[in-house]
């Protein structure tokens, strides 16, 4: 199996050209202030009418052209930090390599004679956290791939999914990660649908799995973990749900479990409907969507009531842990996924991951992690976690969201709103962000 | 003798950087195939640019090697060192080495590189002098280096210079004789060469530049040359550096179409069938003329080299070469020189150059009518080449930007080429 690496990324509209990065590099690689030593560059783009800046930085490239017309063999990718490195003993100082790189990510430090490059500061750069306006991300999700590869896949090698949806990416995730030792629920859904509960008497997982009612999900679960634990095993369990199964008609029973203490994981897949059946709307169908029950015509104009904040409810059980996930952000998802898998050994640990749905939403099958990213990004939906002891806190705050429309405008089930709807919108938006924020404020003051 | 006839699917004649990158790319496509590569070398692959270094002791001569053996164990190359291509017989697929082996193959590379061009001086093969092509060659003229008090080098290409530089710092008296009137012509113009025969000259060689060598004859120390105008010189060492001429003599007789070099297309094929050809060797189309010309330098040498692997392994990814684009670095006495691009002006063109005598920088800038870029040459004055190459390669329009450009190279190259990669 191959590797991933980690990367430096940039985001030119974040950056104002402070050139902090290039300081910080400077001293790092050189120990002086000169920042023309730095082996990140960023240059403004002169006249430009909006000032942006642009970067040169060397990019790690997986075929990299600086290796092959290297006539000393001074460069080499590193396997495994997928690092080109520079070995200053081989090197003849001819200067191929800045002829072989487009990106100019290998030139001439002048005052030592030699090439310069980035070599990520042996995994930790400097660069990244001196950026005060996060425009250097220094990104680690290769980690999750390199370390995930190797766990059993404990999912059957075909589901049925539709093109671009990101639900199959999360039930093998979340399965590796619980392992072969669990129990599996899977209710009336997508993950069914999918193929979880199988094809002709066998189930499409490794571990058992079953099929309950949309109703009574947690507490079917919440039996079998039961009799496991009386005849002493030590078994996970798990369901995944969708936000229909979870948010309306299943409430009850998971309400219940929750309450009780019930030691499982309950993940709900939230993709804002009953997407599996037709894609009627739900309770965490947000306001203004198009479903095939919000329909769009002469007088409607999709749904006109808010969506139900599911995971704050869950908050006020005082489950033993809650948190909000994306698929958008892995590294945050499986952070979450371990600390919920602990506090299910001990109390009911709940998991809300917001899910796009290329069919039911609208939007092109290439773009789910960048409409999940966007509802981030635009404080749509927010990322956090709870636990009784420390409260509730942001896990990816983010202080200066893009306007709604953003988001909005990325899928076609929100295309007829009016101006009317998406200051609607906004404003909520604004609104759950407030009353998140005060939730974090009183958890600081508990 | 009689041997069993070995059988490869793809058999690479060469070691250097064009085989070296045919085998990558044919191993992105086809991980199975079995590879075998015969060289002339008896040593595993390098680059002659690296030479120069061995020579001076910079490089160490045991650790200039690109692969080694566990390279061609996981990639299952069979690597065969002392066995040069002898003669090629393309209508049946086979090759004959030097070791009297044959080998029978699917698909084959011609990557064999270029040797010394001798230039045919009456009385050359009377005395003996150096060259400077193979590892071997290097640890030679290394070690006559050392000894050598009085010495002549023939020849003001990059070899002979770098070779040159090297005689200067281990002490020798040297003397650089040229035929034409400016030193390294080809890579740098007037100017430039100025620049650098004044480092030279400053450093105590003597440069007799626009001089032709009409006789050589053997001394007690080594050679006497008489030059044209009847002056004489005296040599314990003489290196033959007049340039370089394709490795490809085992091609008589085998219907592979030649001129300077092995005439390759687009995809790097050579007339005949199943037979490629890339690199020092290979005659392939220029960037700026569409003709067929020789740019025997390194960083073409890959691009071929991958061009031809994967058009060998049938990867549907392969691209028609774009041409070649002269691309050169040369490091002298603490300084540096690159060039990229053409030196001629295209018609209605625009030549632009600025000059800091303080400092030494010294900027070219060709531009074509429509405003790209098709040159550009430096010395002491840094910038990405490899960004130059691109903004020719595209056609990238500067005008907008032509007087900060030239100011700034290596801001202002950086500044579009990052807008061009996002």
């Amino acid at each position: 199996m191959g590797r991933a690496y980690s990367t430096i990324a940039f985001d030119p509209a974040k950056c104002d050209g402070c050139g902090d990065c290039m300081t910080a590099c400077a001293q790092a690689k050189t120990g002086t202030d000169d920042i023309a030593r730095s082996r990140i560059q960023i240059y403004g783009r002169e006249g430009a009418a909006d000032k942006t800046f642009e970067l040169a930085l060397c990019r790690q490239c997986a075929d990299p052209k600086c290796v092959t017309v290297c006539p000393a063999g001074a460069l080499n990718k590193d396997g495994t930090s997928g690092v080109i490195g520079w070995d200053a003993t081989k090197c003849v100082d001819c200067l191929l390599c800045t002829v072989g790189c487009a990106y100019a990510g290998i030139a001439l430090d002048e005052a030592t004679g030699h090439v310069a490059k980035c070599d990520t500061c042996d995994g930790n750069p400097a660069c990244v956290p001196a950026c005060p306006h996060g425009a250097l991300k220094h990104i680690t999700t290769a980690n999750i791939y390199n370390e995930v590869g190797d766990w059993e896949d404990l999912f059957a090698p075909g589901l049925a999914g539709c093109q671009g949806c990101n639900t199959e990416l999360l039930m093998r995730h979340t399965l590796r990660r619980v392992g072969p030792d669990t129990v599996l629920a899977t209710p009336p859904g997508c993950v069914p649908g999918m193929g979880s509960v199988g094809f002709n008497g066998t189930t499409g997982t490794k571990v058992p799995v079953f099929h309950p009612l949309l109703t009574n999900t947690a507490a079917m679960l919440a039996g079998i973990k039961r009799q496991y634990k009386r005849v002493g095993r030590d078994v996970q369990a798990l369901a995944i749900a969708g936000d229909g199964g979870a948010s309306d008609v299943g409430f009850q029973s998971l309400s219940g479990a929750a309450e009780r203490g019930e030691q499982m994981l309950f993940m709900v897949v939230d993709n804002e409907g009953y997407m599996n059946t037709g894609m009627q709307r739900s309770s965490c169908t947000p306001y203004g969507a198009w479903t095939s029950t919000t329909p769009v015509g002469e007088t409607s104009r999709g749904k006109t009531q808010d969506a139900k904040n599911l995971p704050l409810i869950m908050v006020n059980h005082r489950c033993a842990y809650v948190a909000t996930a994306s698929t958008a952000y892995m590294e945050d998802l499986y952070d979450k996924l371990d600390k919920a898998i602990a506090a299910s050994k001990n109390g009911f640990a709940y998991l809300h991951v917001y899910s796009p749905c290329t069919t039911g939403w609208r939007f092109p099958s290439n773009l789910n992690m960048e409409v999940a990213r966007k509802a981030v990004e635009t404080n749509f939906v927010m990322l956090w976690e709870y636990t009784p002891q420390d409260g509730l806190h942001f896990t990816k705050p983010v202080d200066d969201p893009l306007p709604v429309t953003d988001y909005l405008k990325a899928m076609g089930r929100f295309r007829h709103l009016t101006p009317e709807q998406v200051e609607h919108i906004q404003k909520k938006v604004v609104e759950n962000q407030k009353f998140v924020e005060r939730m974090t404020e009183h958890a600081h003051v508990g | 003798m009689d041997r069993a006839i070995e059988h490869t699917k793809y058999l690479i004649a060469g070691s250097s950087h064009a085989a070296l990158e045919a085998i990558n790319a044919i191993r992105m496509h086809d991980a199975e195939g079995p590879i075998t590569v015969v060289t002339r070398d008896a040593h595993l692959p390098y680059s002659p640019t690296v030479l120069p270094y061995v020579v001076s002791g910079k490089s160490a001569p045991e650790r200039i090697f690109l692969r080694d053996d566990d390279f061609f164990a996981r990639n299952k190359v069979a690597y065969r060192p002392k066995a040069a291509l002898k003669a090629l017989h393309a209508d049946r697929n086979t090759a004959e080495l030097a070791d009297g082996s044959s080998v029978v193959y699917e698909k084959l590379l011609l990557a064999t590189g270029a040797s010394p061009a001798i230039p045919p001086i009456p009385g050359i093969d009377t005395v003996s002098y150096h060259v400077l092509r193979t590892l071997d060659d290097a640890l030679k003229l290394r070690g006559a280096i050392a000894e050598s008090k009085q010495a002549v080098v023939l020849g003001a290409g990059l070899v002979g210079m770098h070779a040159a530089e090297n005689l200067v710092k281990a002490g020798a008296s040297v003397t650089i004789v040229e035929m034409s009137e400016q030193l390294t012509s080809g890579y740098f113009d007037k100017v430039a060469a100025d620049m650098i025969e004044q480092a030279f000259r400053d450093a105590g060689a003597k440069i007799m530049t626009g001089s032709r060598v009409v006789r050589l004859e053997p001394t007690a120390a080594g050679a006497k040359l008489t030059l044209e105008n009847g002056t004489t010189l005296e040599a314990d060492l003489l290196l033959v550096a007049t340039g370089v001429k394709p490795e490809m003599d085992y091609l008589n007789g085998s219907g592979v179409e030649h001129a300077q070099g092995i005439l390759v297309d687009d995809r790097m094929q050579t007339t005949a069938e199943n037979v490629w050809a890339a690199g020092d060797c290979a005659q392939a189309r220029g960037f700026f003329t569409g003709t067929k010309v020789m740019n025997a330098i390194l960083p073409d040498a890959t691009i071929q080299g991958r061009v031809a692997g994967m058009a060998m392994a049938g990867d549907p990814g392969v691209k028609d070469y774009a041409g070649g684009v002269p691309l050169n670095t040369y490091h002298f006495f603490g300084r540096h020189a690159i060039s990229v691009g053409s030196s001629t002006v295209p018609e209605g063109g625009e030549v632009v150059t600025r000059f800091d005598e303080k400092t030494g920088r010294y900027l070219k800038a060709i531009f074509a009518a429509d405003g790209r870029l098709t040159g550009i040459f430096g010395v002491n004055e840094f910038f990405d080449g490899g960004v130059m190459a691109q903004l020719i390669l595209r056609r990238t329009d500067l005008t907008p930007l032509r007087s900060r450009f030239v100011a700034n190279p290596l801001a202002v190259g950086r500044e579009i080429m990052s807008q061009t990669w996002r």
